[in-house]
């Protein structure tokens, strides 16, 4: 960084942050090609929908007051993001130190996940300007779920960011920032995993009221438990996913040898298939417990059992075979399985299984759509800024460096 | 089930430790007020259809022509733009009439949804909804057991919608709109004891033309509205699967244990952090050394 040398710091701080703000090449990428074209249709999508009203680009009706971009990107996101307690726990708590070299990308992941996700329920809000007003007391609904979970989302965001602040610090080379940031690591882990088991469950727990709209066989008064645990595995799958990706995209920012990264890949994998098999478990037993034998031969009942057994069984065993016969392919199957599992799960929940006696039935609109994917597509372009520039992964110690034009070495290094 | 016990002890505790201002704490307390309510009397609705013009005019939505709008023939539920809907419902006794509106529970779920207290349950009964509160959350929508409020998705800055029992026109000593407005004195407007008197009465003195129930006595744990049938309720429209417990019940629980977990757990979590900690380094090796090292293995 020569360039820092001759002006002052601050200055020089922020020289460097805007040159890192740049993309970096190689810019026309399959992946750049795709999600730009659909993320400015999905922006656009967003300006209208707050000049014109939900109605005019979504399905919304009356029967159906929660959409996609509820039930999809909140409901089923935020439980994909639980990986980040999942391993904080597994990490911090129990010290399971094998799992170290992926905490921070993994806490990374759930930080942007609750900004983009727990985020898109501000598009979904009729009146988002108001959205202040349980934080200021105007007033505050103490006795409503989604008070408690509005407010654990603001609060594990904050978690989450100064869990992920120390690797800012180091980025922009702030030593003394980077020593007090890391030193609170245990308390926000705690405090994190804390908030998280509340709104995870309690996500859940905002279905409790719709008894009489959701269909028996997924409606339950321990609907909360069932979120939680699902949580977990869903999070550990979307780990095991998300390391496959970046293994393949991002390698030579990786610097997790070979031999670790299997042992920590089959650790989750085994991990997944515990917790899962927990929740089938539990799955069971609710279903033995309310007895609904006679809705099991419906076209409800073939949906719940495809959910139960090919779904979240599936996987389970998936798992368990691949930890068994130590295969990356099995294990990756499993994760995406299960994850379509959870997927389908929320989405029974919040939407199909909802309201199922309705005539007005919601099938989103193409915009809607757009609007879900574009949600995700930003928090991917993100997530890889980050870890393209911070060391999120522990690093090949190439990478580490830059170069006085900003190029990482890595690079020069690759071409060489 | 041991759970119940197990968070209702927890409830307790919670409860204690918190105060009396738990965070779940809704629990009603006595005023002197009487909830008020309306006695709807099926038996005596002709299906004329003023209260649904009383209602709109009173709170500026579209007028209804029930001459010519023959909108009697098909099943409506309330919208966006008709707080009060009138149907008619072919059953044994014939023809009923049967009018719709907000119930105005005497625990609603709506309320209790609401994180902003823009749906607010009012001292005197009516249930009603504060424009500068509320954000548009819908969770009131999915929450109500009636299937109630409505919101307005084609407006930029929508309202949610549903009868507020006229709450200004009470503030004016007046009735509701749809009460006066009823020619056959279908509707009885008073408080909820009066109108179960009345309800009583009208059903001991003719037994045989009223079903023995009056709709809205129990049903989801009581509502201000009542209704008196000729026909099962099942008959004209009525969910009589609903159940007698508020639906605010159903998620105390869950909302009692929040302070237990939320105090508990992190003092779990620090004492399990310690003990696994085995050689007294903290928050245990800096990931950014694990970093290094690794990637020194990695080098060779
Ligand atoms: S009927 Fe629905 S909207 Fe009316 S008070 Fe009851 S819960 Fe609220
Ligand atoms: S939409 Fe408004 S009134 Fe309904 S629950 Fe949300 S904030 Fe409350």
């Amino acid at each position: 960084m020569s360039a820092t040398h001759t002006s002052p710091p601050v200055q020089g701080t922020f020289r460097f942050i805007w040159n890192e703000m740049k993309p970096r090449p190689p810019f026309w990428t399959p992946f750049n090609m795709i999600s730009i074209p659909i993320i400015v249709v999905g922006m656009v999508i967003l300006v209208y929908r707050f000049i014109y009203g939900l109605g005019s680009v979504t399905n919304l009706n009356q029967d159906y007051a929660w959409g996609v971009w509820k039930g999809f990107n909140v409901i089923t996101g935020v439980a994909f993001a639980g990986g980040a307690y999942a391993l904080c726990f597994t990490v911090y708590v129990m010290r399971l130190e094998k799992y170290k070299p992926i905490i921070r990308v993994t806490v990374l992941n759930g930080f942007l996940a609750y900004v983009f996700y727990a985020g898109a329920l501000i598009l979904e809000l009729g009146r988002p300007w108001n959205i202040l007003n349980p934080i200021i007391g105007n007033d505050f609904g103490y006795n409503s779920v989604l008070f408690l979970v509005a407010w654990h989302f603001l609060l594990y965001i904050i978690a989450q960011f100064l869990e992920v602040s120390p690797v800012v610090a180091e980025w922009l080379d702030a030593k003394k920032a980077y020593r007090v940031l890391y030193a609170m690591t245990l308390g926000l882990v705690v405090f994190g995993i804390t908030l998280s088991f509340l709104h995870q469950s309690g996500l859940g727990a905002l279905f409790l009221m719709a008894k009489p709209k959701i269909h028996p066989l997924w409606f339950s008064e321990f609907i909360p438990i069932l979120f939680f645990v699902s949580s977990i595995f869903a999070g550990i799958s979307l780990v095991i996913v998300e390391g496959t990706l970046s293994g393949r995209y991002l390698k030579e920012h990786i610097g997790i040898p070979e031999a670790q990264s299997r042992a920590i890949l089959f650790g989750l994998a085994k991990g997944a298939a515990i917790a899962s098999f927990a929740y089938y478990f539990f799955k069971l037993l609710l279903f033995l417990h309310e007895g609904h034998w006679d809705l099991l031969g419906t076209g409800w009942g073939l949906w719940y059992l495809v959910e139960v057994f090919g779904l979240t069984l599936l996987p389970c065993l998936l798992f368990a075979l691949g930890y068994r016969h130590r295969s990356l392919g099995i294990v990756q199957t499993a994760a995406w399985l299960s994850l379509l599992g959870v997927l389908i799960n929320r989405l029974n929940v919040s939407l199909i299984a909802f309201n199922w006696e309705s005539v007005n039935r919601y099938y989103p609109t193409w915009m809607e759509i757009v609007v879900s994917l574009t949600v995700v597509l930003v928090e991917v372009w993100v997530f890889r800024w980050f870890v393209t520039r911070m060391n999120f992964y522990p690093r090949p110690r190439a990478a580490r460096a830059h170069t006085a034009d900003g190029v990482p070495a890595a690079r020069l290094v690759e071409t060489a | 089930m041991d759970r119940r016990n197990f968070l209702k002890t927890a409830g307790v505790a919670c409860a204690t430790a918190a105060g009396a201002r738990s965070a779940a704490a809704d629990t009603q307390e006595h005023k002197p007020e009487e909830f008020i309510g309306v006695l709807v009397d099926t038996t005596r609705c002709i299906g004329c259809r003023s209260c649904e013009v009383a209602c709109a005019m009173a709170h500026n939505m579209p007028v209804p022509d029930p001459k010519t709008d023959g909108a009697l023939e098909a099943v409506r539920t309330t919208s966006e733009t008709a707080w009060t809907v009138v149907n008619r419902f072919d059953t044994d006794a014939g023809e009923v009439f049967v009018k719709k509106q907000c119930m105005h529970c005497w625990q609603p779920a709506c309320a209790a949804a609401c994180l902003t207290n823009a749906m607010k349950k009012t001292e005197t009964g009516p249930v009603i909804w504060q424009s500068d509160k509320c954000m548009g959350c819908r969770y009131c929508m999915i929450s109500c057991p009636f299937d109630i409020p409505k919101c307005e998705y084609d407006h930029w800055n929508p309202r949610i919608q549903k009868c507020n029992l006229c709450w200004e026109r009470l503030q004016e000593g007046q009735r509701p709109a749809c009460v006066t407005s009823c020619p056959t004195d279908a509707l009885t407007f008073g408080t909820k004891r009066e109108l179960m008197e009345i309800a009583r009465k009208r059903i001991y003195t003719n037994p045989d033309k009223y079903v023995h129930k009056i709709y809205g006595e129990f049903e989801a744990g009581g509502t201000g509205w009542l209704y008196l049938s000729a026909v099962p309720f099942e008959q004209i429209g009525f969910r009589t699967d609903l159940g007698t417990t508020p639906y605010p019940e159903y998620t105390r629980d869950f909302l009692y244990a929040v302070p237990v977990v939320f105090f508990g757990l992190p003092a779990l979590l620090y004492g399990l952090s310690q003990l696994t900690d085995r050689d007294g380094s903290g928050t245990g090796p800096d990931p950014k050394v694990v970093a290094e090292t690794t990637d020194h293995q990695a080098a060779h």
